[in-house]
């Protein structure tokens, strides 16, 4: 796969979000490996932390300055950076503001792309043979990547319905959509909002968790982990048995 | 605007109602309901606590229920009037180019409108803040010795604490909307822009007529209790002496101003007494009549879902022998338009969308926000009348970013609650705790090494989350939710255990 204006091969660079990185590492390896069969260099540097979202999330942009720094220099390098995370996408995209908007600091916000979206949009994948997924999934959209990465139509929109989560999904074979009576409704993650808002964040996991077993949903996959992982402590507390499992992981080929 | 809504929506009670009186010899006692939860602690100039509110009314399962509910069908019944026009986003961008329009020639259109509503027979006032403007309405109404005022829906004199002002002067004020006049009857402001009692249940509206006018306490029926309060109020609206309004928009070129409701209440309101006085807000001004369809076919389907509102009237001047005043209030508006992040709030239309559409408002109440606009509009105006008292209000919210896009007039107003935690944070207006948490979350951070270290040992639990996640005590994640388990080893070991050869950025 080559850089389409430089004619050379494509290099990328892995960001694997610290949640990510601590409990769902499958979610990171199977983002690697998908890349990896669509022939792409991949590289993970491994002095990363985070995008920064916390503290800017949380109004505390100063805070956030050193890490966003060192956001740059672990991704500069690449002609691409990807990451199995929508809201940190938009917080590099859309957010990174804390610094000086150098050069490097420019190219690295227009560079970041969410998986889905680079699948989708850079890579403009129309196959994943090795994928096949025999069940029941209901999808749910992160809100930064349903409504600021526009990764799907929303319903607050009049528009023409897409969605690219749902284009790639199609491809697999076996699967089968289960339909939300409220797919846009926040779960209610919210990034800190969860731990300072614990009681209306808990409030709306609940319902976002009943509203998915009623659609008779076996799993449930999302291209961000962080509100899956919001919805499934919602479940298990619930004793809801509902599986969560990563897009990538689906398009990787796993199997249940 | 409540009538309409509480008869078309699918009722969790749906069948009670009947219970009562269709076939019975004696009323049916109803079952014991669930007190209504009340809203947010007001201690003087203390922030706000919307969350230990929000807690309350979830606890009281029934309201949550209901009103999560109501305000999720009003969003539905919008996006089925939304799917029925063709240039809705058109449509919307028009609204909002109107309004950003007359905003930023606000003083040429307030001067036009003052001199045409003059030519017409209007007496205009101009009021810098709250108390003036309660000043202008009392000399008013004391130069005609009036007593009894009938009043409708107005968000500006909630701002103005008109009524609790005129109680201490001696003026009697009957609310003409039904959601407003349960409201102050209860004794309660309202908690929704467009339908004020919206988060009470039949059963707490019954509890508050028979305490205040009289009805059957066990009858929560809402035809019977609509009739009490007609009989109860009439004879009041009837023998008022002035009315007042509001006003949604004030047209500058025609020197005229236009009420929209759902209950006849402002034409009620301002056609009974032969004195009229529209208190309205700077903001609301358009530049002709040209521009108002536009913001006419947004308005109530934003609101409700309904095409239009069931009256849209008019007010071009007195009638024969009678007087209208107009007063303009600044109340701080002229202040907001000054600041670089937050003017575009001003191009509100008060339609409540963003309160229907809101996950955190629907499952907290409008009252839990313990400021005049609840909701998202409310998280980044009320700040601009009190920075301290609100300044926990811009953390309500998970930013998902729906109330920005079912905002008829456009406004960013998730990105504003964004910079409204920057401005905040930048003055000292944040909590300790997350002051200290985010300083320490950005210190470890910044730092692979500190980072790393931080993380879970052992990884057997949660007890063990990173502190920059969980750094205050009380480990609220767990309350409710089940902790992730923590996997044998992170995605950073894995890779320098299985992919190390092929990394460059190893450290050797």
């Amino acid at each position: 796969m080559l850089v389409e204006d430089k004619g050379i091969p494509m290099k990328v660079g892995l960001f694997v979000p610290c949640y990510v990185d601590m409990f769902h590492p499958e979610t990171g390896i199977a983002t690697l490996e998908l890349l990896e069969r669509f022939g792409l260099s991949v590289e993970y540097p491994v002095d990363q932390t985070c995008c920064g979202q916390p503290m800017t999330n949380t109004g505390c942009e100063r805070e956030a300055a050193k890490t966003e720094e060192l956001f740059v220099r672990n991704f500069g390098k690449y002609d691409y950076i990807v990451t199995p995370s929508g809201s940190c996408t938009n917080q590099v995209r859309n957010n990174m503001t804390a610094i000086e908007q150098t050069e490097a600091v420019k190219h690295v916000r227009s560079r970041t792309y969410e998986l889905v979206e680079f699948l989708h949009d850079v890579l403009k994948v129309d196959a994943f043979p090795w994928a096949e997924f025999p069940h029941r999934v209901a999808l749910h959209n992160n809100c930064n990547t349903l409504r600021n990465l526009r990764i799907a139509s929303m319903s607050e929109r009049r528009e023409e319905p897409f969605s690219k989560p749902k284009a790639l999904l199609g491809m697999v074979k076996g699967i089968e959509f289960a339909d939300l009576t409220r797919p846009d409704e926040c779960c209610g993650f919210g990034g800190t909002f969860s731990v300072f808002e614990e009681g209306v964040s808990a409030k709306m996991g609940q319902d976002k968790v009943t509203d998915q077993l009623k659609s008779g949903a076996e799993y449930v996959t999302s291209s961000d982990s962080s509100c899956m992982m919001h919805q499934e402590g919602c479940a298990r507390r619930m004793g809801v048995n509902l599986k969560y499992i990563h897009i990538a992981q689906i398009l990787n080929g796993a199997r249940a | 605007m409540t009538a309409e809504l509480h008869e078309e929506l699918t009722d969790p009670h749906a069948g009670e109602q009947l219970d009562h009186g269709a076939a019975s010899s004696r009323p049916l006692k109803s079952r014991i309901s669930e007190p209504q939860p009340r809203g947010a602690k007001i201690r003087g100039n203390r922030p706000v606590d919307q969350s230990e509110a929000a807690n309350r009314f979830m606890a009281a399962t029934e309201h949550e229920a209901m009103h999560d509910a109501r305000l999720w069908d009003l969003r539905q019944k919008r996006d089925k009037e939304m799917h029925g026009i063709e240039e809705w986003e058109e449509l919307r961008n028009l609204a909002s180019g109107i309004k950003e329009h007359t905003l930023s020639k606000l003083d040429y259109y307030l001067e036009l409108f003052e001199k045409n509503a003059t030519a017409n027979g209007i007496k205009v006032h101009w009021a810098k803040d709250g108390a003036e403007h309660n000043a202008i309405v009392l000399e008013i109404l004391r130069s005609k010795g009036v007593e009894l005022l009938i009043k409708s829906k107005s968000m500006l004199t909630e701002e103005c604490g008109f009524r609790e002002f005129m109680a201490k002067n001696n003026v009697e004020v009957i609310e003409t909307d039904l959601g407003e006049r349960i409201q102050q009857l209860d004794d309660e402001a309202p908690s929704h822009v467009v339908v004020p009692a919206v988060h009470k249940l039949r059963t707490d509206v019954a509890s508050v007529f028979a305490k205040t006018i009289g009805s059957d306490p066990d009858n929560a029926d809402a035809h019977y209790l609509t009739e009490c309060q007609r009989e109860a109020t009439r004879p009041l609206i009837l023998s008022a002496q002035a009315g007042m309004t509001g006003g949604n928009f004030v047209v500058a070129e025609t020197g005229t101003f236009v009420v929209c409701t759902n209950e006849g209440n402002a034409d009620l309101s301002a056609n009974t007494p032969p004195l009229h006085i529209a208190s309205i807000g700077i903001e609301k001004l358009i530049p002709g009549l040209n521009e108002l369809p536009v913001f006419i076919r947004l308005l109530s389907r934003s609101a409700l879902g309904s095409p239009i509102t069931q009256y849209t009237s008019h007010f071009r001047g007195p009638r024969e022998g009678g007087e209208m005043h107009v007063v303009l209030v600044d109340n701080g508006r002229s202040e907001r338009l000054g600041m670089e992040k937050f003017w575009p709030g001003l191009k509100c239309i008060r339609c409540g969308a963003c309160m229907n559409t809101c996950p955190v408002f629907r499952r907290s109440g409008g009252l839990s926000y313990g400021a005049t606009y609840a909701g998202p509009i409310g998280l980044i105006i009320d700040p601009t009348f009190n920075v301290h008292k609100y300044r926990n209000l811009p953390y309500s919210s998970t930013m998902n970013g729906s109330c920005t896009n079912v905002c008829p007039v456009k406004i960013n107003i998730h990105e504003q609650i964004a910079d409204w935690r920057k401005t905040l944070a930048g003055e000292g207006e944040i909590s300790p705790v997350k002051k200290v948490m985010m300083k320490a979350a950005g210190e470890v951070l910044a730092s692979p090494v500190v980072y790393r270290a931080s993380l879970p040992l052992g990884r057997s639990a949660l007890r063990h989350l990173p502190h920059f996640m969980l750094y205050n005590k009380l480990n609220t994640w767990g309350r409710k939710r089940d902790i992730p388990e923590t996997p044998k080893q992170t995605f950073n070991e894995w890779y320098r255990r299985n992919r190390k050869s092929q990394s460059e950025g190893e450290k050797s």
